[in-house]
C-alpha cells in the first residue's frame, strides 16, 4: 500500500477553478520543505494539470517500478540547509506531449485516481499534499471514496479550502464546504487568496477582486480561516522565468524589509537561476504568509494524528 | 522505460460514441471498460469475465433516440456558440454573460445562456436571476428570464438551497445537460451561448454529442496571459481539433491592470511566452482580441449588473464591444448590427 508510510495526508480544494489551488498547494509544498519536513505533491486535475509547471519540471518522466509508479523529485533532503525532500507526481509527467488533451469521462478518471493513490511509491512522507480539479464530481468523489477507505484516520488531517475574495467565487467554494461536510472530510481552513494587489509603482493596494469574502464565509461555516495572500506578480515571474523576486527598497511585509534578497545575485549581478525553487522562494514575499499558515495546517494535522 | 498513456488514442472513439441511455448494471465498470454505452460494449477483450458482459452486449446499440428530439427542440434557434477553456477562473462564465448583454442590448435579438457548468455554477448569480426557480408546463421547462430578450438555464434553478453541493458522477451530469436540451422551452433564439466547466470532460463531450446534429458554430476559447493558463487551453484546442468544432476565436482576459491611482499598467498575470496573441498564432486560430483587467466588470457581476450598462465608458467595455464586433463577424453577422451605439 503506497499510502501506508505517509503521516499525515492534505486536500487542497475549491468549488472554483482558478483561484490558485495549484500556486496554493505549490507554497505549501514549499513551505513544508523549508520547515523541514518531506512533501510529496499528487496532483489529480487530470484535464489540466498545472503542478509540474508550477514546480519547472514539465519535462520529466514517471519512471516504471515493478508494481508501480516512482514520483518526480523536485530536491532531496538536504541537512545542511535543513531542507526536507519533495516529490511530485501528476498526469502531465505521462503525457507524450504537453498540449495533448486528455478527453475521458468519469469512469476513466475514477480509475486513474486510484491508481495515483494506490500505485505510486511514495516511501516515508511527513505530508502529501493533494491538489485538485474544480467542482465536486468525479475526482472529488473518488478521492473521498479512496481515502475514507485506505487511508487510516490519523493520516487525514483534512482540507484547505481556497477561495478569492469575490461573491461569484465564494459561490462555488460554498458547495466544497458543504461537499466536505456531507462527505465527512474535516476542513483544515480557508484561504483567501488573490486579495488585493499593491500597484509596483506607487504602492497603492487595490482589491482586484474584492477582499473579505473568504473570511466571511469561513466565519459562515464556522471554519478556520487561515489567512489572506496577496496578488504577488513576482511569484509568477518565480513559477515561470525562475527568476528571484526582486521588489523596490523599501518594500515591507509584516514588518520586515525584503527588498534585500537573501540569496546572494552571481559576479556579474545577474540572479543565480540555478538554485533550487525551494531557496529562491525565500525571497518571495508571499513566503512568510505562508510560513505562517503552514505552521496552522501542521498543528492541525499533527492535532488529527494525536487524536 | 517511461510509461504513457496509450489510451490517449482512445479519444477518437470517445467521441464516435453517442451517448446513449446507459444499461443497468450490476458491478461497477472495470478499469479498462470500454464503456457501457460505446460500440465495443459487452465484445471488447476487458470485457471477458465482467459481470456486466451480458447486460452490457445486450444493450441497444446505434444512434441516440434523443437527439432527433434535441434537433428539433432547437431548430429555432440561429447560432449555437461554446464558450470553452480548459482553465478554470480565466472569465468564461463572465465572458459569457458580457457576450450575452451585448448581444441582448439589442431589443430584436433574442439570446439565452445554457449553464453547463454543473458542479460550480456561476451564470445564474452573474446575470441577477440567483433565485429564480425552473416552472414546468406541458410545452416543457420555461427558462428564467434575466431581461425581456435573455433566457437563462441553469443547474442552480433546482437548488433547493442556495449553497447545497452537487454532488455527482458523469453520467448524472450528461443526463441533466441532455434534458437542458431537450426538455427547455428556448423558442426562437438567436443566440445560444453555451457556458461549460474547465477541462475536457463529460460535460464537453456531451455537449458536442448532443448538438452536433443541430449544428454548433464554434466556440470562442477564453485565457488569461500566463503560461500555466495557456497550457490548458492548448488541450482544449486539441480537444476542439479532435472533436471537429470550429474554433471561432481567442480572446485573453485579464491582461493588464491599470492602477487607479497613478495609471501604471501591471502585468499581473505575465504573459512570459506571450500571452494569448502568440497561442493563436501559434494554432492558428482567430485572435479576437485582449481584455484588460479591470476590477469593476468583477463587481458588476457579483450584483448580477451588466458592466455595459454601469461602465459604458471604461477601457474595458471598448475593448469588449471590439471582441465582440470581431466575434460576430467570425459567425457571419454584421458587426454593426447586433450593437447598439
Amino acid at each position: 500500500m503506497s499510502l501506508s508510510k505517509i503521516k499525515h495526508i492534505v486536500l487542497v480544494l475549491s468549488g472554483k477553478g482558478g483561484v490558485g489551488k495549484s500556486s496554493v498547494t505549490t507554497q505549501l509544498a514549499l513551505s513544508l520543505s523549508l520547515a523541514g519536513h518531506s512533501v510529496g505533491v499528487l496532483d489529480v486535475d487530470l484535464t489540466g494539470p498545472s503542478i509540474p509547471r508550477m514546480f519547472g519540471i514539465e519535462d520529466a518522466k514517471v519512471t516504471q517500478a515493478p508494481g508501480g509508479w516512482l514520483p518526480i523529485t523536485v530536491h532531496d533532503a538536504d541537512q545542511t540547509t535543513g531542507i526536507g525532500s519533495l516529490r511530485v507526481m501528476s498526469l502531465g509527467f505521462l503525457l507524450p506531449r504537453r498540449g495533448d488533451a486528455v478527453v475521458w469521462r468519469g469512469p476513466k478518471k475514477t480509475a486513474m485516481v486510484r491508481q495515483f493513490l494506490s500505485d505510486v511509491f511514495w516511501d516515508e512522507l511527513d505530508f502529501l499534499l493533494i491538489d485538485t480539479p474544480p467542482g465536486t464530481s468525479d475526482e472529488h468523489i473518488s478521492l473521498a471514496e479512496t481515502l475514507l477507505q485506505k487511508a487510516r484516520q490519523d493520516q487525514l488531517a483534512g482540507a484547505v479550502v481556497v477561495t478569492t475574495p469575490q461573491a461569484v467565487a465564494t459561490a462555488d467554494v460554498r458547495k466544497e464546504l458543504n461537499f466536505c461536510t456531507k462527505t465527512g472530510i474535516k476542513v483544515i481552513g480557508v484561504i483567501e487568496n488573490m486579495s488585493g494587489f499593491i500597484c509596483p509603482n506607487c504602492s497603492e493596494c487595490t482589491n482586484i477582486f474584492m477582499s473579505g469574502g473568504g473570511e466571511v464565509m469561513a466565519n459562515d461555516f464556522g471554519v478556520r480561516f487561515l489567512g489572506r495572500v496577496p496578488i504577488d506578480p513576482q511569484f509568477l515571474v518565480l513559477i515561470e522565468t525562475g527568476e528571484t523576486p526582486r521588489y523596490p527598497e523599501g518594500t515591507e511585509v509584516n514588518g520586515q524589509d525584503i527588498s534585500t534578497p537573501a540569496q546572494e545575485p552571481d559576479a556579474d549581478g545577474t540572479v543565480k537561476k540555478t538554485a533550487l525553487l525551494v531557496y529562491k522562494y525565500q525571497d518571495c514575499s508571499l513566503a512568510s504568509i505562508f510560513k505562517s499558515m503552514t505552521a496552522e495546517v501542521i498543528s492541525a494535522a499533527q492535532q488529527t494524528s494525536s487524536g | 522505460m517511461a510509461p504513457s498513456l496509450e489510451e490517449l488514442e482512445a479519444v477518437q472513439d470517445v467521441l464516435a460514441n453517442p451517448l446513449k441511455q446507459k444499461p443497468q448494471l450490476v458491478a461497477p465498470e472495470p478499469e479498462h471498460c470500454p464503456g457501457p454505452e460505446s460500440e465495443q460494449a459487452g465484445v471488447a477483450d476487458s470485457c471477458a469475465g465482467c459481470p456486466n458482459q451480458k447486460i452490457c452486449a445486450a444493450a441497444p446499440k446505434g444512434p441516440d433516440p434523443d437527439i432527433p428530439v434535441i434537433t428539433a427542440r432547437l431548430a429555432g434557434v440561429r447560432h449555437k456558440i461554446l464558450i470553452l477553456s480548459g482553465k478554470g477562473g480565466v472569465g468564461k462564465s463572465t465572458f459569457t454573460c458580457l457576450l450575452a448583454h451585448a448581444f441582448a442590448t439589442n431589443p430584436d435579438t433574442t439570446v439565452g445562456v445554457m449553464d453547463t457548468d454543473i458542479c460550480g455554477p456561476s451564470i445564474p448569480k452573474m446575470l441577477g436571476v440567483e433565485s429564480e426557480t425552473i416552472h414546468v408546463s406541458s410545452a416543457g421547462w420555461s427558462p428564467a428570464w434575466a431581461m425581456d430578450n435573455l433566457a437563462v438555464m441553469s443547474i442552480q434553478f433546482m437548488l433547493p438551497n442556495r449553497d447545497d453541493a452537487i454532488i455527482w458522477r458523469g453520467p448524472k451530469k450528461n443526463g441533466l445537460i441532455k434534458q437542458f436540451l431537450k426538455d427547455v422551452e428556448w423558442g426562437d433564439l438567436d443566440f445560444l451561448l453555451v457556458d461549460t466547466p474547465p477541462g475536457t470532460s463529460d460535460e464537453h463531450l456531451s455537449v458536442n454529442t448532443f448538438l452536433k446534429e443541430s449544428g454548433i458554430d464554434g466556440a470562442v476559447m477564453v485565457t488569461t496571459p500566463q503560461e500555466v493558463s495557456l497550457l490548458d487551453v492548448r488541450k482544449e484546442i486539441d480537444f476542439c481539433r479532435k472533436a471537429g468544432i470550429r474554433i471561432l476565436g481567442l480572446v485573453e482576459n485579464m491582461s493588464a491592470f491599470v492602477c487607479p491611482k497613478c495609471k501604471h499598467a501591471s502585468e499581473i498575470f505575465r504573459a512570459t511566452t506571450g500571452g494569448g496573441r502568440a497561442l493563436a498564432q501559434e494554432t492558428g486560430i482567430h485572435f479576437l482580441g485582449s481584455v484588460p483587467l479591470d476590477p469593476r466588470i468583477g463587481m458588476a457581476c457579483d450584483y448580477g449588473e451588466s458592466f455595459f450598462d454601469s461602465f459604458p465608458d471604461s477601457p474595458a467595455c471598448a475593448a469588449l464591444k471590439g471582441v465582440v464586433r470581431e466575434l460576430a463577424v467570425q459567425v457571419g453577422l454584421d458587426g454593426k448590427d447586433i450593437m447598439l451605439e
